[in-house]
């Protein structure tokens, strides 16, 4: 069994998608965690812990897609997590998708914004990922997004 | 010239941490153009738009943004959950204006959803145009109304533990 504490990656980007994953820390609670998100003055937020930041990306910004890989995997291949929690956004797939690459198992949370249709990036997480929740009860399907409980 | 931004402001608006918002910009800057009495700040992040009557900063560490908001009478902002959770998790009045996917706001009209859903709640105050915003900010700062009731800084324990059992491999969904 496991002589040592359960690695987590916890990953957002900035804004609503950061204070989110912030609201959701007891669940790792005594887990060995790293966060990676946007901002490196997050930081102080989540003192004690690796933290790694990556270039802000969205969809609004192909370019800057190929940044945020290689800084995503650099947090990845570093930390080597059991398990990768995430808020979003888009780039948080790469941290998934490298994520399972290392055997990690993998947690998509939509967020609490997308109240009416799950997120682009929420939808293919519903693959991608080996959970996917929504925050609304709504928009729960079977098999995934599953809904679990909201951050508010 | 931009004002000092040393003194605490009365308002204090954000357009969030990921996106421009021009129009919520300069919306702040000529309702601060019309008011020269009321100390005004806008973190305007990437945006085009300058303001030259209220004072602005581009990004600020969260720590700092959590003490503008808990020392401002009233936080104005784009209608993300970053501003909402801030403005509920500091008890503050917030009047939110949404981005509009038609004019490049944002990636989709998803704040419209988000007005939709938590509009209503105390202390969460909803502008559609910038005449509302403006009409919102001379109201809001004569009568606070009710502020936002005060919350826990986690989310339920019912939801955490749920994620707590998928990070132990006990609970396969």
């Amino acid at each position: 069994m496991a002589t040592r504490r359960v690695r987590v990656l916890a990953v957002a980007s900035g804004g609503g998608h950061w204070v989110q994953l912030l609201r959701l820390r007891p669940a790792w609670d005594g887990c060995d965690v790293a966060y990676a998100t946007v901002h490196p003055d997050a930081a102080a937020q989540v003192p004690g812990a690796r933290f790694f930041s990556f270039k802000d990306a969205s969809r609004k910004n192909k370019a800057s897609f190929a940044i945020v890989a290689l800084q995503l995997f650099r947090a990845v291949a570093t930390v080597r997590p059991d398990v990768i929690v995430t808020t979003g956004s888009a780039p948080a797939l790469l941290a998934i998708l490298f994520g399972r690459m290392f055997g990690a198992r993998t947690l998509w949370v939509d967020s609490i914004a997308n109240s009416e249709v799950m997120s682009s990036s929420g939808l293919r997480a519903r693959k991608l990922a080996h959970q996917c929740l929504t925050q609304w009860p709504e928009l729960a399907a079977d098999p995934v997004p599953k809904y679990w409980g909201a951050v508010l | 010239m931009s004002p000092t931004s040393s003194d605490t402001p009365e308002v204090f608006a954000s357009v969030g941490s990921m996106f421009a918002f021009d129009r919520f910009a300069r919306a702040l800057d000529d309702w601060a153009a019309a008011h020269p009495a009321t100390k005004v700040l806008v973190q305007i992040g990437s945006g085009a738009y300058e303001p030259k009557h209220a004072a602005f900063v581009r990004m600020m560490p969260p720590g700092l943004y959590q003490r503008r908001i808990a020392e401002a009478r009233l936080f104005v902002a784009h209608a993300g959950m970053g501003s909402i959770i801030a403005a509920i998790q500091a008890g503050k009045p917030l009047l939110m204006m949404p981005r509009r996917l038609d004019l490049g706001e944002h990636t989709t009209d998803h704040q419209f959803a988000t007005l939709a859903k938590f509009a209503g709640r105390d202390g969460l105050h909803t502008a559609i145009t910038v005449d509302d915003l403006h009409a919102g900010i001379d109201a809001l700062l004569a009568d606070g109304g009710t502020p936002p009731a005060p919350i826990e800084p986690f989310a339920a324990p019912a939801f955490t533990d749920r994620i707590r059992a998928f990070i132990h491999g006990s609970d396969a969904g």
